[in-house]
This record gives structure tokens, C-alpha cells and sequence, in this order.
């Protein structure tokens, strides 16, 4: 290993361009002739459409064409669709009601695209779709999920009665509810999770054009994915076949699952690109987003945990209601089924499971992953229940938990997961001590002495990550495998480009992925260079999210580089007339063990591209490529703890301390996975606290600017306190876990358990806002 | 109606033909290509758009192009001397205050300005506190801000 | 945004004589927050007229305990102005926290009370303090100013060009901060002008914009103390309700913020 191998904390190479304003994003690139799209947007939250009139608009100054939904079906453009079938508990499919890129019928939210305009400039685009009139009949509407499967409750789509998508189930209902009816203590909760918006702070955009002449789409976006989104424009909208299509996804201002989907706006400037024979550019604006990115979140649920007189879990119901928004978003129905009910174990050993789960659609923003996606939902609710059971039971929270943690590998589930390796005593450990759990009380003491309420939260989470085999989730419906590929191109000087189907947009993959190679040969990064986000340039990728990209895609990479390494060695061992099995390459010289026999890295690679001197039958050339198919999920986990002050007079709570311990398996880069903490943790304060989404009474979203929807800033949160504690992941070959959502994952519960253990009122909704918390500390 | 106008940007002369309603973010960006001045909301509160208008802060997005007339601008392009890096722009990569790199121009011209301001109104200790409250407009979605306020700590020393 | 023309005036006649050619036309100064209305297209005036760039209306004088802030004098500027601090630091702490640093080099005071936003946080200093609005035309006491949201006594085509007070004996102002928007959700400006006159006035929480409280001022004539206003609660059917804080809330909040504002004035 050199200075710049596996755990080093090499500095990132990609930061030279951000840090000078050269960073490449999609609303950066222009094309001669470029034109910009302006969306035409139901201001209902439900309504048939009428006649659309588009006569003033296209007199409007600058407007080159006024498209609406019939045209875009009438050219064969397909509907949007959900990639992850999910079956009832009946064996019935889920009820998936048809989308299309432009409204043709009925709008079913507010946001939701009936018509787009192209022209010259982004103003005259806009000026000009505000001259479109449609005539819409407004028909009633629903937004809350409980709401919309009751009776009398508006129906959106034909398909699903009722608004009920699927009604689904895992586990043993009848063996739960035993084991609940013989317990010494239940304890019983309502929970919601709420609804949240991405936000990443860089807008989704999109940059289409046509080449009559070649017959072939380039489309610049804003992806975490750009090959599933060229399959899917491909295979699903008919957009273009695949061979006429090239994705480009360059320097992506963050995702944290929101750039997952391929959403209308991308099709419409793809198909319109075509129409007008122009590029066309569609730049979201915050307030596009907040309408019209996928939300996360959004559940409702009725929980009972039942405890023996120990306190050990006997077992656990759970029903949960899930709004998937006006239309199934492309992983939306994974979400609250296979990324949430697979969790509910926790870090525990719980015999008997049961959760039944009813996705409904409503009259909102369409709802998918979002950083954690599922898992946050399920550690927020046995993180919830194990607090609240603690404090019931007058058991030392700590401790309860303790008592019943997994502690032997490999150990089954009754909800699929199989646990492969963990020891969640030694981050609980970790994380009492560095947050001197022991000492809460003077500390608890001396707030009081200045008027504030002082309160401490655990929670103990874990998480599935590396998603995912791809015959498992094949099996449970998924549409694609979840492998991922790299290619490994050695050049004749040595140095080494990586192509890799993983996609960075904050990650750090140019500089984690290098150190693979640097570990391995001993080159520095340098010399090493990644390229990814261009479906011409990298053959084929699932993209990144569900923090893949170490545990799937560095082992793709690692697979490669296995093969690249045999080959270098198969070629020095031919020029120094030695065994391959002999060769070592280090510090960037390949070598015969135990003699002086050596040659450059360089001279190895020039060998194999010269091709003068290859053992017998070798083809020439030093070029590699693996497909990677993980084993298992990885099982990141960890502790964290919260500490509160609320100010009883306002309600304002302050994070006066927060510290995680997690378990990640192997590490690339600390600097890396540290930032990723901090980041995820921030987002979880934020759901916890700051951030909601809220549909008022008409169907309008409330929260579409920063002017009400609640980013956290750098003055709601404390810098944090973050340790690692490694147990390697057996399943895959570097025995990495992935980092990317942990700290969005474990971080609500152990904040709400804080405020509610400040406030003595265990009943308080996220986000906890200062006005909810005065108004539990008033009994309100 | 267009008006001509002319700033210097990045210590360069420059001059451009635009409407009453263009944006001095436009300008630097459509007109000038500088395209490392973002732009991340509607509603002035983000930040991604901060450049230096006369040797003070202020939000790209929320003054017309005209209005900045006969100004000085210097963006994040015209932050490092030459290949030299400005100390800020060394700071946030050593502390790894970035991530998705997009709210990073922003937050390095802001973070200047609140150096240069905490300098000229007398100094003393940078604490964690002020930092944080100074930040108010900028917000970021990566890095939970840890790491910025540790760049900028770092950085205002350096300055 | 819609088109505009965009005018810069070098004198307050030929910004009056701007406006008037002007089918729609509006001053603007620090543009804080109507750009952003106009770039919402919630606001499309025909013309701009940039008051930034006229001769004497900016600048902070301190005569004795006599202030007169130029109209266009940035919320940095009597942020950081030593002379104002030492007269009236209350005043100086409040233009601290408004918006946010950027925000603050381009926002001016008078373009913050032209507007009268129901949670900016100048209207309520005004009143507090007991200010003198000078206009092109004429001078206004700030009571007879601020007329409800966004509603002022300024007549078409006049423009605001100083505002002038007599420093009170102490002051203090305290916000309480929407979570979201750091607009002010109640923040109450507390003035003592000596010999019994106290002037409380509350911004960000009332739905009928900044006003004077009466009761609370009465109390603190006899006892400038925060106990002396501890009971004195105010009604919420006067008050704004949203998603940040219900009407209960806010009102709530107008008492912990005038005691805490009171404190501070010592």
C-alpha cells in the first residue's frame, strides 16, 4: 500500500474545479441554436382538462412551438413507468394507473405538466406558457394517504380502487399477534414520518438535441444513473433505441435519490428536441422542485412491540399506510415495502414480525427514494418503540436495547434480511462514552440552572445497503439486476483510467476509487483517472444510490483490477523469466520475490502494448472489464447520541451535542466517509426538526420555497462527534458496508427521543418545530 | 429595451449589451460564460449565487445586470491569483468542505467576505458561533456544514 | 421576470420625473426584495428607478442624541456605524440580523419600511423609536406611516429619503426568527425616551403588520421591568397563524419577547 491506498485520507482530486467555479453541470453546457422549455403546470390539484388554447402563446415573442400531452402520445412517446413490481397479499399486481410525460386527461397534482412551450430564452419560454389556457374542471381532491383509502374519498386512476396501489404483507401475522397477546408489556405507538423534499442544491435540468443527419438524441442531465435512464427512455417512453441515444450525466450538484427517476421533463426535451429541430433546455427552478422532484417519506403507522417481563422482544406488528403521490415514480413501490418492512428487526433479535403495508395514491408530488429511502422510516419506528417501551417499563434505555442486540453472525431475520456480520455492543459502547452518557444528569442539572430543558436520545440503527443481488431482488420484482460494472484501461506509459456505471455527484469516487488502484500497484492517484456519467464512454451501470458505489462498484472495480493484475504478472514473469506466481507489484514495480529481478509499472504496460515480447498465444494490450453481482445486502449499523436543550419559553430546541458511532466494514477514505456523516445527519435533523412538506386544504403545496420549507442551515446544527468501528462485511472482497445514508438514517430517532426525554411529552411529530414543542410542553 | 453596460469582472474590462430584466448571475453567466457563479433557489436564500459587487458580498441573483454597472465583480473564477489559490480556496479542499462542489462558489465568496469584514471591523477571535450565524444565507445540502466551518476557521487564518 | 426598463436617477427631481414618464414605474433601491418579487412575476412594474446612486441619500449623522439615516443607507452600514452604536445600539443590532450578510450589503433601510412587510424588522424600530419619516414631500411621524401590511402613507411617486429620530435612553430589540425564512415571526422593539414615555412595538406577528402595545407600554411607564409585563398577554385574534406558529403561539411569543427585549435594555 502506498500513501494513497485503502484508509488513507488522501484529499479529493475533483475539489480543484469546484473550488475555481469550473465544475461542468448541466445548466452549464450550451448547444448553437439552443432553444428553452417552459412547463405549462396544473394550478389544481385535481382536474379534467379541457381545451388547451395555444394561440396567444405561440404569437408570444420568441416562441418557436406550443406541445401539449395529446401530441406527445400521438408521436408513440410511452408512459412513465414503476420498474419494481410488488404483488398483493391477494397475489393480485400492484394497481398502476398510466402517466404520461404531458397530462392528457386529468391532472392529478399541482405541478403536474400539461403542455410545454419552446423558446429562445428561459423568460420568453415562460412569459410565453403563461399565455396557454386551459380549461380545466376542477374536481375534488385528497392528499393525506388515510384519507384517500376511505370511503368517498376522490379517485385518481381507474386502476387502483379505492386509491389502494397494493395491499401487502411480510412475516407471521398469526404467530406476531400471539406472541404480542402473551407478552408482559406492549407497548403501542402511532407514528408519522413526514413527508420530505430532496432538495439537493443543485436544480434537475435537462439538455436535449437531435441529430437529424446521424439520427441520434443527446441528452445532458442531471442523473445519479445516466444508463438506466437511456434504458428506460429506450426500452419504456420509446423515446430512441438505445444505440441512438447518449446520456450524458456530468458534475451532478447532489441527489440524495431524487435524480434516481427519469421524470417527464427529460422525455418532453428529448421528444421536443426532435419536433422543433432545435437543442432545448429545461432548467428546473426551486420552486419547479419543490412541485415537481419526487418527495420522500410520507408514512403513517399503527406499531405494537410486545416485551417479556425481561424485556426481551416477543414481537412486533406493524401497519403502515405509505402515500406514493398522483403517480408510481420509477422505484417508488420498493420504497415502503422491501427498503422499509426488511428492517423493522432492527439491531435485534425478534423472533416474530409482522408488518402489513398499503401504498395509496393521492393528489400530491409523486413520492420515492430519498437519502435512506424505507430505512429511515423503519429505524424511526423501532428506534421510537424501544425508547418509548424503556420508559414504560422504567428500564435503562441503554440497556433494553443491549439485552436485545444480534450477537451472533450469520443470523436470520423473519423479514428476509440475514445479518452477516456486526457488533452493535461496541458501537453502543462507543457511543455512550463519547457522549458521556454517564455524566447526563449534572449536565441536565446546570441547563435547568439556566432555564433550558436538557434531554438526551439514543438510537441504535441499522441499515441494508449494496443493494443488491440481482436474482434476490429479481425474485421479489424488481425490473433490473442491481450489479455493477467497471473497466480497467491500463495505457502503454501505466497510467490507468477506471470506467466505471458508478456515478459521483459528491461522493468523491475520483479520488475513493483511485486509492483502489494506488493500494493495489502502488501509483499515485494521479496517475489514475475515473470517467463516468457518459453512456458513450462507459458501456453499461446501475448508477449510485443506496450507498452502492463502495460495497457494488469499488468491488467491480476490484474484480477488474484482479485480472489486470494476473495479466501484468503473467507478462513481467515472461521477461524476467520467472514464476507469475513469484511476481509482486508494489510502490509501482513489479518484482520476482525475494531477488533483486525487477521492472517499472511503465515497462510492464509498454511490454503489453508492444506486443514484441508476450509469453506464447497472449493477446496484446492491457484492458480489463468485470461485472460485479454482490453476495448479500451489507449491513451498516451503528449508535448514535442526541442532546437537547429546549427553551421552554419558545420551544426552540438547540443540538447541543450529537455523536455517532457507526460500522461501515472497511474504509476507503475517513475524510470521506466522515463528510458523508456529517451530511446525512444534517438531513436527519432536518426531517427531525426543520423540514416537512405541507399540502394545504386546496391541494396547494405550502412549502415551495425556502421561504417555508425548512433547509437546515449552518446555525441549526453543531459540528458533530463521529467514530468508526469496523467489523469487515464478509460478502464482498474489500468488506465494505457503505456510509452514504447512515446518518439520515439514525439520526431522527435519537433527536426526537432527546426532545421528548427534555420535554417529559412523549407526544411530539416530526418535525419537531418550535411551535409543536411549546405546544407539548403546554399540553396543547 | 437593451441597455449597454460595462463592469470589470475578475479585473478584466467587460461590456454587453442586456435587458432591464437581466440578472447580474445571467450576465456573468449567459454573457460572460462564468458559469461558476450557481444559482439554486428563487427567493434570495440559497447563496450559490454570491460574488463580490465593489468588494462586498452580495446575491448575483438578486441585483439587475444594469444595476451592477460601472461595479467591480470578482466571482469565484477570479478568486485565485493566476494558479495560485486563493487561502480560502486551499482551505476548503484541505478540510474537505465540499462535496457535490455546487454550493461551493457561494460558500468560498461568502466565506471570504466574512473574513474580510470580521478583519476590518477589528478582528479577534473567528469562534464556531460566528461562523455559523454568518453562513445564514448560504445553505448547503452535502456536507452538514462541519466541514465548511472548520475550512473557513482554517482559511481566515491563512487570510 | 417580466421586461422592465431599468433607470438609474442621479437626483430626487429626475427620479420623480422618471416615475411620472413611467407607465408602471417603481423605485427600487437595495432591490432585496423586489427583485425577487419581480423574478417571481408577483410583481411587473414597466419601469425601475434606482435610487441608490442619488447624491446625499445615504450616510448615517449623529448630532447629540438627534440620528437621521439617509434612505438609502445600507442595513450593513448602520449595522457597523460607531456613531449610531453609541447613541442607539439597539437600533444598530437589529439592522445586524436582517436577511442575511449579502442580503444586508444591498438592502437599504428605506426601502424596507417603503415596503412595510408584516415581518421586516425596521417598521417596528420606526415606531419604537418614534421616528420621522422624510419623504421629497414632507415629513411623517412613523404612527401615522405604517397603515397595515404592506400598506404606507407614501403617496405615488414620493420617495422616502431619511429617516430621523431622537435616540432613546435605552432600547433593545429582540426577534424571535421564522425557522425557514429568518423573517421575524414576532420580534418587539422596546424604546425608553425618558419621563415615562415607552414606546413597544411588535413586528412579524400581528395580521394587521407592525403595531404599538399600548397595554405593555402603559406597564413599563410605571415599572420598566420584565415582570412588570409578565401577565399582560395579548390577544390572539389579532395575530398572524400559519405553518410556523399558530395565532396562540405568536401571541405568546409577543410577551416572551418584550420581556426578554426589556431585559436587554436593562
Amino acid at each position: 500500500m502506498g500513501m494513497e491506498g485503502i484508509g488513507a485520507r488522501v484529499l479529493r482530486k475533483e475539489d480543484q474545479r469546484f473550488i475555481t467555479g469550473k465544475g461542468h453541470y448541466t445548466d452549464d453546457f450550451k448547444m448553437a441554436g439552443m432553444h428553452y422549455a417552459a412547463f405549462v403546470r396544473s394550478p389544481h390539484a385535481h382536474a379534467k382538462i379541457g381545451k388547451i388554447n395555444k394561440s396567444a402563446a405561440e404569437k408570444m415573442p420568441g416562441v418557436v412551438a406550443v406541445l401539449d400531452g395529446k401530441q406527445l402520445t400521438g408521436d408513440g412517446i410511452g408512459n412513465l413507468i414503476c420498474g419494481w413490481m410488488i404483488h398483493s397479499k391477494d397475489g393480485s399486481p400492484m394497481n398502476m394507473g398510466a402517466w404520461s410525460a404531458l397530462a392528457t386527461e386529468f391532472v392529478r397534482y399541482v405541478g403536474d405538466g400539461v403542455a410545454v412551450v419552446i423558446a429562445d430564452s428561459p423568460d420568453n419560454a415562460r412569459t410565453g406558457a403563461e399565455a396557454v389556457e386551459v380549461d380545466y374542471k376542477v374536481l375534488p381532491h385528497v392528499t393525506e394517504a388515510v384519507v384517500a383509502m376511505g370511503s368517498g374519498a376522490p379517485q385518481l386512476h381507474p386502476e387502483a380502487k379505492n386509491n389502494i396501489i397494493y395491499d401487502w404483507e411480510i412475516g407471521d401475522k398469526e404467530a406476531a399477534e400471539k406472541a404480542i397477546a402473551g407478552s408482559a408489556h406492549v407497548t403501542e405507538m402511532e407514528i408519522i414520518n413526514n413527508r420530505l423534499v430532496p432538495n439537493p442544491m443543485e436544480p434537475r435540468a435537462a439538455l436535449a438535441s437531435y441529430d437529424s443527419a446521424q439520427d441520434h438524441f443527446t441528452l445532458y442531465t442531471t442523473s445519479q444513473n445516466p444508463h438506466v435512464a437511456r434504458l428506460v427512455l429506450s426500452a419504456f417512453y420509446q423515446v430512441a433505441p438505445e444505440h441512438k441515444l447518449r446520456v450524458i450525466a456530468p458534475d451532478v450538484g447532489g441527489g440524495f435519490g431524487s435524480k434516481i427517476y427519469i421524470y417527464p421533463e427529460e422525455i418532453v426535451c428529448l421528444w421536443a428536441s426532435k419536433k422543433t429541430g432545435v437543442p432545448v433546455k429545461w432548467t428546473s427552478d426551486r420552486t419547479e422542485a419543490f412541485l415537481a422532484d419526487a418527495h420522500g417519506r410520507d408514512h403513517v403507522t399503527k406499531a405494537r412491540m410486545g416485551f417479556d417481563k425481561d424485556g426481551r422482544i416477543t414481537g412486533f406488528s406493524v401497519d403502515t399506510v405509505a402515500n406514493l403521490g398522483a403517480y408510481m415514480s420509477l422505484f417508488s413501490s420498493s420504497v415502503p415495502t422491501y427498503l422499509y418492512a426488511t428492517l423493522l428487526s432492527g439491531q435485534y433479535n425478534i423472533t416474530n414480525i409482522h408488518c402489513n403495508v398499503r401504498t395509496v395514491y393521492t393528489n400530491t408530488a409523486p413520492v420515492d427514494a430519498y437519502r435512506g429511502a424505507g430505512r429511515p422510516e423503519a429505524t424511526y419506528l423501532v428506534e421510537r418503540m424501544m425508547e418509548t417501551a424503556a420508559r414504560e417499563m422504567g428500564m435503562d434505555r441503554a440497556e433494553l436495547r443491549r439485552k436485545n442486540f444480534v450477537t451472533e453472525f450469520p443470523h436470520q431475520t423473519p423479514v428476509i434480511m440475514c445479518y452477516d456480520a456486526g457488533d452493535y455492543g461496541a458501537t453502543l459502547d462507543a457511543a455512550l462514552k463519547a457522549s458521556d452518557w454517564a455524566g447526563f444528569e449534572k449536565r441536565k442539572a446546570a441547563a435547568a440552572r439556566k432555564g433550558k430543558l436538557r434531554g438526551i436520545g439514543l438510537s441504535c440503527y441499522i441499515e441494508a445497503c449494496g443493494i443488491a443481488p440481482s436474482a434476490a431482488v429479481g425474485s421479489l420484482g424488481a425490473g433490473v439486476g442491481l450489479w455493477e460494472s467497471a473497466e480497467v484501461r491500463v495505457n502503454p506509459v501505466g497510467t490507468i483510467e477506471i470506467l466505471t456505471g458508478s456515478h459521483s455527484h459528491g461522493q468523491g469516487h475520483e479520488t475513493t476509487f483511485a486509492q483502489l488502484v494506488s493500494e493495489r500497484f502502488g501509483l499515485p492517484t494521479d496517475n489514475v483517472q475515473i470517467v463516468h456519467g457518459d453512456t458513450d464512454k462507459v458501456q453499461f451501470g446501475m448508477g449510485t444510490y443506496g450507498s452502492r458505489s463502495g460495497a457494488v462498484g469499488m468491488s467491480a472495480i476490484t474484480k477488474a483490477l484482479d485480472k489486470v493484475e494476473a495479466k501484468a504478472k503473467k507478462i513481467a514473469a515472461h521477461l524476467l523469466e520467472a514464476d507469475a506466481g513469484d511476481i509482486v507489484i508494489e510502490n509501482g514495480e513489479v518484482k520476482v520475490a525475494g531477488t533483486d529481478k525487477k521492472l517499472g509499472w511503465h515497462e510492464v504496460c509498454l511490454a503489453a502494448y508492444t506486443g514484441h515480447n508476450l509469453p506464447a498465444g497472449m493477446e496484446p494490450g492491457l484492458k480489463e472489464g468485470a461485472f460485479y453481482d454482490p453476495t448479500n445486502f451489507t449491513f451498516p449499523a451503528g449508535a448514535y447520541v442526541c442532546e437537547v436543550e429546549v427553551d421552554p419559553d419558545t420551544g426552540k430546541t438547540e443540538v447541543v451535542q450529537f455523536v455517532a458511532a457507526d460500522d461501515f466494514g472497511t474504509i476507503i477514505n475517513p475524510m470521506i466517509v466522515e463528510g458523508q456523516v456529517h451530511g446525512g445527519i444534517t438531513q436527519g435533523i432536518g426531517q427531525a426538526m426543520l423540514e416537512g412538506a405541507i399540502y394545504d386544504g386546496n391541494g396547494q403545496l405550502v412549502t415551495a420555497s425556502y421561504m417555508d420549507y425548512c433547509m437546515p442551515r449552518a446555525d441549526d446544527v453543531p459540528s458533530y462527534q463521529v467514530s468508526h468501528h469496523v467489523t469487515e462485511c464478509p460478502g464482498n472482497p474489500l468488506g465494505m458496508k457503505g456510509c452514504g445514508e447512515a446518518g439520515a438514517i439514525g439520526s431522527p430517532p435519537a433527536l426526537i427521543n432527546a426532545i421528548t426525554d427534555a420535554i417529559g411529552n412523549n407526544n411530539l411529530t416530526m418535525p419537531a418545530t418550535p411551535a409543536r414543542v411549546w405546544a407539548a410542553l403546554n399540553g396543547k | 429595451m437593451t441597455s449597454k453596460i460595462s463592469m470589470t469582472v475578475n479585473g478584466r474590462q467587460v461590456e454587453g449589451s442586456v435587458e432591464g430584466r437581466t440578472l447580474l448571475v445571467e450576465f456573468l453567466r449567459e454573457h460572460l460564460g462564468l458559469t461558476g457563479t450557481h444559482v439554486g433557489c428563487d427567493t434570495s436564500q440559497c447563496g450559490a449565487c454570491v460574488v463580490h459587487v465593489d468588494g462586498k458580498a452580495v446575491k448575483s441573483c438578486t441585483l439587475l445586470a444594469a444595476a451592477a454597472d460601472g461595479g467591480d465583480v470578482v466571482t469565484i473564477e477570479g478568486l485565485a491569483d493566476g494558479t495560485r489559490l486563493h487561502p480560502m480556496q486551499t482551505a476548503f479542499k484541505e478540510n474537505h468542505g465540499l462535496q457535490c462542489g455546487f454550493c461551493t462558489p457561494g460558500m468560498i465568496m461568502s466565506a471570504v467576505d466574512l473574513v474580510n469584514r470580521h478583519k476590518s471591523n477589528g478582528g479577534g477571535k473567528l469562534t464556531e458561533e460566528k461562523i455559523r450565524a454568518e453562513l445564514e444565507g448560504n445553505i448547503c445540502r452535502c456536507t452538514g456544514y462541519h466541514n465548511i466551518v472548520k475550512a473557513i476557521e482554517a482559511g481566515a487564518k491563512a487570510m | 421576470m417580466y421586461q422592465t426598463n431599468y433607470h438609474r436617477a442621479s437626483s430626487l427631481e429626475e427620479a420623480a420625473k422618471l416615475f411620472k414618464k413611467g407607465d408602471d414605474a417603481k423605485f427600487v433601491s437595495g432591490g432585496q426584495t423586489l427583485i425577487p418579487t419581480m423574478k417571481q412575476r408577483l410583481a411587473a412594474p414597466t419601469d425601475l428607478i434606482d435610487l441608490r446612486h442619488i447624491k446625499g441619500m445615504s450616510g448615517i449623522k449623529v448630532s447629540g442624541k438627534k440620528v437621521a439615516i439617509g434612505a438609502a443607507t445600507t442595513h450593513y452600514d448602520v449595522s457597523t456605524n460607531g456613531k449610531l452604536a453609541a447613541v442607539c445600539p439597539a437600533l444598530a443590532a437589529l439592522a445586524s440580523h436582517i436577511g442575511d450578510p449579502a442580503v444586508r450589503h444591498m438592502g437599504t433601510i428605506g426601502g424596507s419600511i417603503a415596503n412595510n412587510d408584516p415581518a421586516a424588522d425596521y417598521p417596528a424600530a420606526m415606531l419604537a423609536l418614534g421616528a420621522t419619516i422624510v419623504t421629497n414631500k414632507r415629513e411623517i411621524e412613523a404612527d401615522k406611516f405604517f397603515k397595515g401590511m404592506f400598506e404606507t402613507a407614501l403617496k405615488d411617486g414620493e420617495i422616502i429619503t431619511a429617516v430621523a429620530f431622537a435616540a432613546p435612553t435605552r432600547a433593545a430589540y429582540v426577534k424571535y426568527p421564522n425557522p425557514a425564512s429568518r423573517y421575524a415571526m414576532c420580534g418587539v422593539f422596546v424604546a425608553d425616551h425618558g419621563k415615562g414615555d415607552i414606546r413597544v412595538a411588535v413586528t412579524g406577528a400581528g395580521n394587521d403588520g407592525v403595531f404599538r402595545h399600548r397595554a405593555m407600554e402603559k406597564a413599563l411607564a410605571g415599572n420598566f421591568s420584565a415582570d412588570a409585563i409578565a401577565s399582560i398577554a395579548t390577544s390572539a385574534d389579532d395575530m398572524l397563524s400559519d405553518i410556523h406558529g399558530d395565532a396562540a403561539y405568536r401571541a405568546h411569543l409577543v410577551n416572551v419577547m418584550a420581556r426578554r427585549a426589556v431585559a436587554q435594555a436593562g
